[in-house]
């Protein structure tokens, strides 16, 4: 009967989504509706053969954890974050040479279009496959309980690929509402909504019917990512589309508020997604690849409600110097300072895990990569609120000082502790006996770091040189510096940064080759493969 | 602008004050005596059930079929 419904739906949207080819009032609406068309056609077609055939698959699964899910999971996040290094790569490279933004490609391939592109496939399509990938792994050990709703996970993470695959084609063919980590139009919006509260639906659904008393730390991590998150979303998404055929729409906020709702969006993707989220990897897998519990229990709560009440504040310290009342950005810039306290104590709790156990540093790449990823996050925590106080700001606000933060960021903390994770998962979820190779793990370490090193110390040189060239004024109060000026200035430092970012890109295909040749090559483990997962 | 200054004024004063409350409620509560053996057991779900999930007693399958 379910079936029924189903393809009743599906013919809708099929019908729908061909309308809006005919009708599409730009480029990026009628490709998506053509993407839209596609997938809901083979979905029809996939339900259509599967409808009134006797039921073949009646075993009881709860038994057992659902791992495939997890394993496709794994197999997007390293893929994506493939495809958004590499685009980082080219895009680091058309800054240093600006003559690769080929005439050719103009409208589709410059550093305009692809600059987007770059941003949300690392920090969504990278970090948030890995987010989704861990948490439904993670809730499941730490509940003892399998995965709720069936195949809706299965619908979290097809749609969470569809909707990134409609927000790239949308910012490659020019649809996007112009707000930072939030470019994707309504249509993609709302689509991302549904998905996101389907998300939250499985994660609520397994904690609920959980067999341990307690949920363990890692998940209330997971959990206030995943509510915040949504929160955010639909609040900076608030838009009235020009027309239902059409990608475009008007800001329901305006000014400064919109400003405003844009940078506490912004701030608290970095403090929620990028954060938080990553904060639950960091308490379920640095204990397990350590094989022993977190150093400070009693400090991960602290640091869980800590963050949880300071984070969300900060966002104005992204508008000092604007028409925000200054009231409202030195509340930001003192919550931002006092958030250095808690991400520090969580990072205590992350690193002295491994007391007693550092032996493991010289043996283990992968707490190697755990450990340094730990160490960039303590090293970004300090460097933001400094870099939020307005005496500061006014000096690296709008640099490549702030980039260069970001990066070490995004690209220490959150890369390294993706890749541990990743590192930590493959053998388990493929039932091997070890990595392929450790000493692969080690290029990957070595070439992620030093290229991470690069990039972070060239942007830290061009941004504050940027910055005093662009404030330094002569005995009559003129400006020495023209922008052009600086812009020459900073070439070789753009060179060093590409380089850095090639280096980080090759040791993650370096990764990719390894996990691969993991499942390809390595044995089965023997011993718990009776008490194992059989296939799905 | 009546509404704005009402909202102003209840956030710096009273919701303040609740949500300060409310965390340093939480730092005492993790304090609390015995906490320490409790998140001792806590600490160490991770390492549970690594290879299946605890099954419900009555064997009856819940999960909805497609």
């Amino acid at each position: 009967m379910s079936n029924y419904i189903k393809l009743t739906v599906l013919g809708l949207v099929i019908l729908v989504a061909m309308i809006g080819i005919n009708y599409a009032r730009d480029l990026a609406y009628q490709i998506h509706a053509i993407i839209v068309m596609l997938v809901a056609g083979g979905l029809f077609i996939w339900v259509l053969r599967h409808t009134d055939e006797p039921e073949l698959n009646t075993v009881n699964m709860q038994g057992e954890y659902m791992d495939g899910v997890i394993r496709a999971g794994v197999i997007a996040t390293a893929m994506w974050g493939v495809v958004g290094f590499l685009v980082g790569v080219i895009i680091a490279f058309q800054l240093a040479f600006p003559s690769l933004n080929f005439d050719w490609t103009q409208g589709i391939g410059n550093f305009g279009r692809l600059r987007p592109l770059h941003t949300s496939a690392v920090i969504f399509a990278f970090g948030g496959n890995a987010l989704i990938a861990t948490s439904f792994y993670v809730v499941q050990r730490t509940s003892a309980a399998r995965l709720w709703g069936g195949n809706l996970a299965w619908f979290v993470f097809w749609g969470y690929q569809l909707f990134i695959v409609l927000a790239a084609t949308g910012y490659i063919l020019g649809s996007t509402q112009s707000k930072e980590y939030a470019e994707p139009e309504w249509h993609v919006d709302i689509w991302l909504t549904i998905v996101w509260l389907a998300y939250l639906a499985v994660f609520l659904g397994t904690l609920i019917k959980r067999k341990e008393p307690h949920i363990y730390v890692a998940n209330w991590f997971y959990l206030s990512f995943i509510i915040t998150v949504a929160m955010l979303h639909v609040i900076n998404n608030l838009s009235i589309p020009i027309s239902i055929w059409g990608s475009q729409s008007v800001q329901v906020f305006s000014g400064v508020q919109d400003a405003m709702v844009q940078w506490w969006y912004g701030h608290n993707a970095v403090g929620f997604f990028l954060t938080a989220g990553f904060l639950g990897i960091m308490y379920y897998f640095v204990p397990k690849q350590a094989e022993r519990p977190i150093y400070s229990y009693k400090l991960s709560i602290i640091h869980f409600w800590a963050l949880i009440f300071l984070y969300i504040w900060a966002g104005p310290h992204h508008l000092h110097y604007t028409a925000l009342p200054d009231w409202a950005s030195t509340l930001g810039m003192v919550f931002s300072i006092v958030l250095w306290m808690p991400s520090w104590g969580g990072m205590i709790n992350g690193l002295m895990t491994l007391s007693g156990a550092w032996d493991k540093l010289r043996t283990d790449p992968v707490i190697r990569m755990m450990v340094i990823s730990i160490g960039f996050y303590g090293m970004s925590t300090f460097e933001g609120p400094m870099m939020s106080i307005r005496a500061v700001n006014s000096l690296s606000h709008y640099t490549d000082w702030t980039i260069g933060h970001v990066h070490s960021g995004a690209l220490g903390w959150n890369g390294m502790i993706t890749f541990g994770a990743l590192y930590y998962l493959v053998p388990v979820l493929w039932k091997r006996e070890r990595l392929y190779s450790l000493s692969l793990v080690s290029w990957h370490f070595w070439l992620a770091t030093i290229g991470i090193v690069l990039y972070a110390a060239s942007m830290w040189v061009t941004g504050i040189m940027e910055g005093l060239m662009w404030r330094e004024v002569d005995a009559n109060g003129f400006l020495v510096h023209s922008f052009a000026d600086t812009v020459a200035a900073k070439y070789p430092m753009y060179v060093m940064r590409g380089l850095g970012g090639l280096m980080f890109l090759s040791g993650a295909i370096i990764m990719c080759y390894n996990l691969w040749m993991t499942v390809r090559a390595v044995p089965a483990k023997q011993a718990s493969l009776v008490t194992a997962v059989p296939a799905e | 602008m009546e509404e704005y200054s009402i909202l102003r004024e209840f956030a710096d004063s009273w919701m303040l004050l609740l949500l300060f409350g409310f965390f340093i409620g939480v730092v005492i509560w993790v304090f609390r005596p015995g906490a320490s053996a409790e998140y001792k057991d806590t600490a160490d779900i991770p390492f549970r059930h690594d290879d299946a999930p605890i099954e419900d007693k009555p064997v009856e399958s819940k999960e909805p079929r497609t």
